[in-house]
């Protein structure tokens, strides 16, 4: 697993993939927060990384199937996922060496962010005026949301050998569980009925109970069995497609 | 005994890609597999090299079922898929690296270094594998396949697409390397069958139709003994001839007779004939059956 871990890391590094990633990523942050007169902190006038935490999934929701669609969808198409299933590898070793790499490279985009952290931590009056909590607890929420959205892109590259195809599956699915239940849930069918709990299954309820900054067990639960479940499916697919 | 199948089936949905073939292969040897397109040698391969896990019958290789031990299995063998599959944004170096990382060797750097050597790519090592000619890309695949020095290689058609010089270079790296381990290795090219290998396995459609020594395959097959002629003039005339089967006249002067096959050479016989009859032969050559004749007599008919 670690020398798949490697090889991915290299493969965004080595190549252009990684730097646009993190350039994309806190190009558009960064204008958003601070240049655009709408949304910039400055204008706002409260100390908070509020746009920071809605702005940072909007983005992710592209970037990570991005970042993801050539996962499996190269190595199906050019035929060096037979060199992977012919070494010394299982398939778990070879997910999660994939999964590892794209959480690390996302976690690079994330983390100058601290600076933001740092610079409205001045900015307050009195100095220091930040809500610490939740802004730890977001962070931890967002690590989350995009350890759930590589999974689930993950599998979208399983799923086609064209990497266009992989990006479009990947981005409409993290759209759906990200925002689809949500949306969902209001149609007005569902009011007092399972409203409630379909906006559970999507991810933004999860998302928002825990950039409260109360880490609750069960917001814990419900990412990492939504990134498994998505695992899971690439992983059957992976058994099932090698076969035919 | 290196590699042993029985009873091997494989379906691809309704198709039955290996309708149970049995075969054994002792340690040592090099084993051609030949067959036409579609015939299951890729299918063989695949299940052999472990990438297909789902099959009726058993396959095992050192006494290892292929099913139930994939990881030990997949230590054993070095394996080299049809069209060699490369990351051709990698480096040959880095390329390598990474796969003796796969296999947990020691001294990584040492052994990269000395299958670079054995695989003539000292010269391309810091080239990245896109900038690679097919015969140096080959060469790549093999060196994946032989870092870990596998007992048992498994080569699917190494030698597609090359050049007759690649060729001849990548056929005596074969040769060298098998000098000291099993080979299977599949290819639809029958001189180079016959210049490496020991045995041939033929398939054909999902069926094992032959598995021999090459010399043994040839005489079993071959009941017939034919001779091209060419003379100076027509010769409309009964031929009378010991053994004879056939003649076909082929134009220009030019004839093949079709003889059964005895221990008699039939050619004084012949050239008497022509003196006789005031003929002058310009040509007389037996023709020699070649592994093509061999390999489309078992498929064809």
């Amino acid at each position: 697993m670690w020398a798949i871990f490697v090889k991915e890391v290299n493969g965004f590094f080595s190549t252009l993939t990684g730097y646009v990633v993190v350039g994309v990523f806190l190009t558009l942050l960064g204008l958003i927060m601070w240049v655009f007169p709408d949304y910039s902190i400055l204008d706002y006038n409260y100390a908070s990384l509020d746009q920071l935490f809605t702005v940072a999934p909007i983005i992710f929701l592209f970037l990570i199937p991005a970042i993801c669609m050539r996962s499996f969808s190269e190595e199906k198409q050019s035929g060096t996922i037979e060199i992977l299933f012919t070494k010394p590898l299982t398939e778990w070793q070879i997910i999660l060496g994939k999964y590892a790499g794209a959480l690390f490279l996302v976690f690079i985009a994330i983390l100058p962010t601290v600076i933001y952290y740092y610079t409205i931590w001045h900015l307050g009056a009195p100095q220091g005026n930040i809500d610490r909590g939740e802004v730890i607890g977001s962070y931890i929420g967002l690590f989350f949301l995009a350890a759930i959205f590589i999974a689930i892109s993950l599998y979208a590259s399983v799923l086609s050998n064209n990497q266009i195809v992989a990006f479009l599956i990947g981005a409409l699915l993290c759209f759906l569980v990200y925002y689809g239940f949500y949306f969902i849930s209001t149609i007005p069918v569902f009011f007092g009925g399972v409203d409630d709990l379909l906006q559970k299954i999507g991810i933004d309820y999860h998302y928002r109970s825990i950039s409260n900054g109360a880490i609750d067990s069960r917001d814990v639960l419900y990412f990492l069995s939504a990134v498994f479940i998505f695992l899971f499916m690439t992983h059957q697919y992976l058994r099932q497609n090698r076969n035919q | 005994m290196s590699i042993l199948v029985k009873n091997l089936e494989k379906r691809y949905g309704e198709q039955k890609a290996l309708a149970g073939i049995n075969f054994s292969i002792d340690s040592g040897e090099i084993v051609g597999l030949l067959g036409p397109n579609g015939a299951g040698k890729t299918t063989t391969m695949k299940i052999l090299s472990g990438f297909m896990d789902v099959y009726d019958g058993e396959a095992s290789i050192n006494g290892l079922d292929v099913h139930k031990s994939p990881l030990e299995i997949k230590q054993l063998i070095g394996y080299l898929p049809e069209h060699n599959p490369l990351y051709l944004d990698m480096y040959v170096r880095e390329y390598l690296t990474f796969i003796a990382s796969i296999y947990r060797l020691d001294k990584v750097k040492e052994r990269v270094s000395n299958i670079i050597d054995l695989t003539g790519l000292k010269a391309e090592q810091h080239k990245l594998i896109k900038a690679l000619s097919k015969g140096y890309r080959q060469r790549v695949g093999l060196a994946q396949a032989l870092i870990h020095d596998p007992e048992i290689l498994i080569l699917d058609e190494p030698t597609t697409g090359l050049d007759p010089n690649q060729l001849v270079e990548i056929r005596q790296l074969i040769k060298n390397i098998g000098a000291e381990k099993t080979i299977v290795f599949s290819s639809h090219i029958m001189q180079e069958v016959q210049a490496i290998c020991d045995r041939v396995i033929i398939l054909n459609r999902g069926v094992l139709v032959a598995d021999d020594k090459i010399d043994y395959l040839d005489q079993a097959l071959n009941k017939q003994r034919e001779i091209l002629l060419e003379l100076d003039k027509s010769l409309e005339v009964d031929w009378v001839l010991h053994d004879l089967q056939e003649v076909i006249p082929i134009g220009n002067h030019q004839y093949r007779l079709i003889f059964n096959k005895t221990d008699k050479d039939p050619r004084p016989e012949i050239f008497d004939f022509i003196v006789e009859r005031q003929c002058k032969l310009l040509q007389m050559v037996e023709r020699k059956s070649t592994m093509e004749d061999v390999f489309q007599k078992m498929t064809l008919g």
